[in-house]
């Protein structure tokens, strides 16, 4: 909108997204200045960092969690902001009922008091994680002012092996340009690999663009973001359509356009991926074993050496046989309903193995509904799974679904953070579909043995 | 959110020679929950700092006596991960007014300038210069000059320049913040959206 002389860009927001834990000290900001929200229309929130995935009709039991979320809900009344509670329609992790409701579009900006809100840059809008003295400013004035990012382009092109899939891609880019390649820069995904992506695959890997150190990730707009799009509760109509239409069509980067920094992978070497350390870039082929640290000195070989000793691994240690504890499917990563059918699928037929805790975690109450409708819900049933209710559940156990110390947690969430998933807890990252194969066999499997 | 001005500090400084610090370690998600930003010094590190029964951990150096001031110097890509602010007010709260790095997340970055916090960034050489005057002398002084945009190893006058968005200095320097700036824009904003 306007640039500050000598210093960053005054950038108008679309749409907000806010959820419970970043929203409320925001809220204190504004009242306290006495001020009110000034575009309450274009804010929604819904509770979801700390709610309990099972029982959502009783009353939260945690009472710091409670008095959170039902902070969030007086706020929004207080501000006229549209709420979508715990075991409403419209409930779910922020990132995932934008999309589903239509309110994620093409071109838009997007911002969130959360890192992953790059998921949305799967539409083509530019759509990043803000502070919440961020959200105190689009409280009050719809604007943020931010520097100017650096433009990164990562193509990955070719086919994509049998197994692969869009988190498969993340962690390999990731492990490949480390979680601080992308600081300073948006990143735009681009090739024939990633053009054949569902939506659900780009939110994955747009999800994750954050864990390279990006601001953001986007994929430009194509026939797949407007069959998602159109007929959603707040997606364009009639004549509206048309008109939007048009315009997303000229979002595409123009062939010509220049890049600060630019990448190319080949599909052809991505094999299901799988983290052994403590951050979303120690991550390897599922075939693999975890590399050495000859080549790493100083401060690099120490952190990376305390990483092993947090993981309770060793260099050279096959991955694939390894024990695991805890089975998590869930999260603005892989709570949509294409990871659930692929999790679905594979274990149909199988048994949950006796030593393994799966907590099976749908991303809103829309996902949830549809996993019922599809049927899938018997199928996890018939092999020992239960579906709990929506919420970002163990991908930082803020609610009571925490992984106990020392255990081996597969995950299809971000990110493996010392005591990520609770105190104590080894968090491997994975796809649905590593995960559906640790679930059945009780340690870490290569899912194309199934397949 | 208000803060001190900052203008120049002379202090010692912690040494947390660790590379991507994430905020989960700076700030675990359990201790966010409080709707006030208040006392989250008190959790900063929290399980790097104490084990599960609460004991101090004693070879942390946040719990080294030896070890003070309002710096503190971390490992590369220092702040990674989550967009929580609540990592920015855990450090402020404890007393920290510097964070030096060979290199800093963006978010958190942000996140710090907008809470009074200054990131310095020096070269991974200049880096390993610090940590080794801290190694040298528990007390060993640094010299944090946000005017003339410097931080000086004061024991062998060694000095490294830092840049800063000049909009941003301003702000640190008068203890401002952007919401007073773009309220003041209501008009422009307005305007931009009658477009
Ligand atoms: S699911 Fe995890 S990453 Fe996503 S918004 Fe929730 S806590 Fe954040």
């Amino acid at each position: 909108m306007k640039e500050v002389e000598g210093g960053p860009s005054v950038l108008y927001i679309d749409q907000h997204l806010i959820h419970e834990v970043t929203s409320p000290v925001a809220f204190l900001g504004l009242e306290k200045r006495g001020l009110k929200v000034l575009r309450p229309e274009k804010t929604v929130a819904t509770p979801d960092h700390n709610v309990p995935t099972i029982n959502q009709h009783l009353s939260i039991k945690d009472e710091l969690s409670r008095n959170q979320v039902e902070m969030l809900k007086k706020n929004c009344a207080n501000h006229g902001i549209v709420y979508h509670g715990l075991g409403s329609e419209g409930h779910g992790v922020v990132h995932i009922i934008g999309p589903e409701m239509g309110l994620t579009k093409p071109g838009m900006t997007i911002v969130c008091g959360d890192s992953h809100t790059s998921t949305h840059g799967a539409f083509g809008a530019i759509a990043f994680g803000i502070g919440t003295s961020e959200v105190e400013m689009v409280f009050a004035s719809q604007c943020i002012m931010q520097p100017k990012p650096k433009k990164m382009l990562i193509s990955v092109n070719g086919k994509l092996n049998k197994g692969v899939t869009a988190k498969d891609i993340a962690l390999y880019v990731i492990a490949q340009i480390s979680t601080s390649g992308g600081t300073g820069h948006f990143v735009e995904f681009a090739g024939s690999a990633i053009e054949s992506l569902s939506m659900e695959g780009r939110m994955t890997l747009c999800n994750m663009s954050i864990e390279c150190g990006a601001r953001g990730g986007m994929i430009a707009p194509d026939q797949t973001t407007f069959d998602y799009v159109k007929g959603r509760q707040f997606a364009p109509k009639g004549e509206e359509w048309d008109k939007a239409l048009a315009y997303w069509k000229t979002l595409k980067s123009d062939a010509n356009a220049v890049f600060d920094t630019v990448y190319e992978f080949d599909a052809a070497n991505i094999e299901p991926m799988i983290t052994f350390g403590t951050n979303p870039g120690m991550g390897i082929g599922i075939s693999q074993y975890v590399p050495n640290s000859d080549k790493l000195t100083g401060n690099d070989k120490l952190t990376y050496e305390k990483s092993l000793k947090y993981m309770g691994y060793d260099q050279g240690d096959k991955m694939v046989g390894k024990q695991i504890d805890y089975v998590f499917v869930g999260s603005c990563t892989n709570g949509r309903i294409e990871d659930f059918r692929a999790f679905a699928q594979f274990v149909k037929g199988k048994k949950k193995a006796d030593n393994v805790t799966a907590w099976i975690v749908p991303g809103s109450r829309a996902v949830e509904k549809q996993i019922v409708a599809e049927g899938l819900v018997e199928i996890l049933n018939a092999a020992g799974f239960e579906l709990r209710q929506p919420g970002c559940s163990a991908c930082l156990a803020m609610n009571d679904d925490k992984i106990p110390e020392g255990k081996y947690s597969v995950s299809t969430s971000n990110r493996n953070f010392e005591g990520r998933q609770g105190p104590g807890a080894r968090t491997l990252l994975a796809s649905p579909l590593t995960a559906a194969a640790a679930a059945v066999t009780g340690k870490i499997t290569d899912p194309r043995e199934f397949l | 959110m208000s803060y001190d001005k900052f203008t120049t500090l002379t202090s010692p400084a912690v040494p947390l020679p660790i590379e991507n610090i994430d905020t989960d370690q700076i700030i675990p998600a359990r201790f966010l929950k409080a709707v006030e930003r208040k006392g989250f010094g008190d959790n900063l590190f929290r399980d790097w700092r104490y084990d599960k029964s609460n004991q101090p951990i004693s070879d942390f150096p946040l719990n080294q006596a030896k070890y003070s001031g309002k710096i503190l110097v971390g490992g590369k890509n220092f702040g990674s991960g989550s967009s929580r602010e609540h990592a920015a007010w855990a450090i402020y709260d404890y007393g920290f007014r510097v964070v030096v790095s060979s290199f800093f997340a963006d978010i958190f970055q942000g996140n710090a300038l907008n809470n009074g916090i200054l990131p310095v960034v020096v070269s991974p050489e200049f880096l390993e210069k610090i940590f080794a005057a801290i190694a040298a002398d528990n007390n060993s002084q640094f010299e944090v000059d946000l005017q003339n945009q410097k931080f000086t190893i004061c024991a062998t006058g060694e000095s490294a320049d830092f840049t800063i968005n000049p909009y941003k200095k301003h702000c640190l320097t008068h203890g401002l913040d952007d919401i007073d700036y773009l309220v003041s824009m209501k008009e422009e904003i307005a305007a931009f959206e009658a477009k």
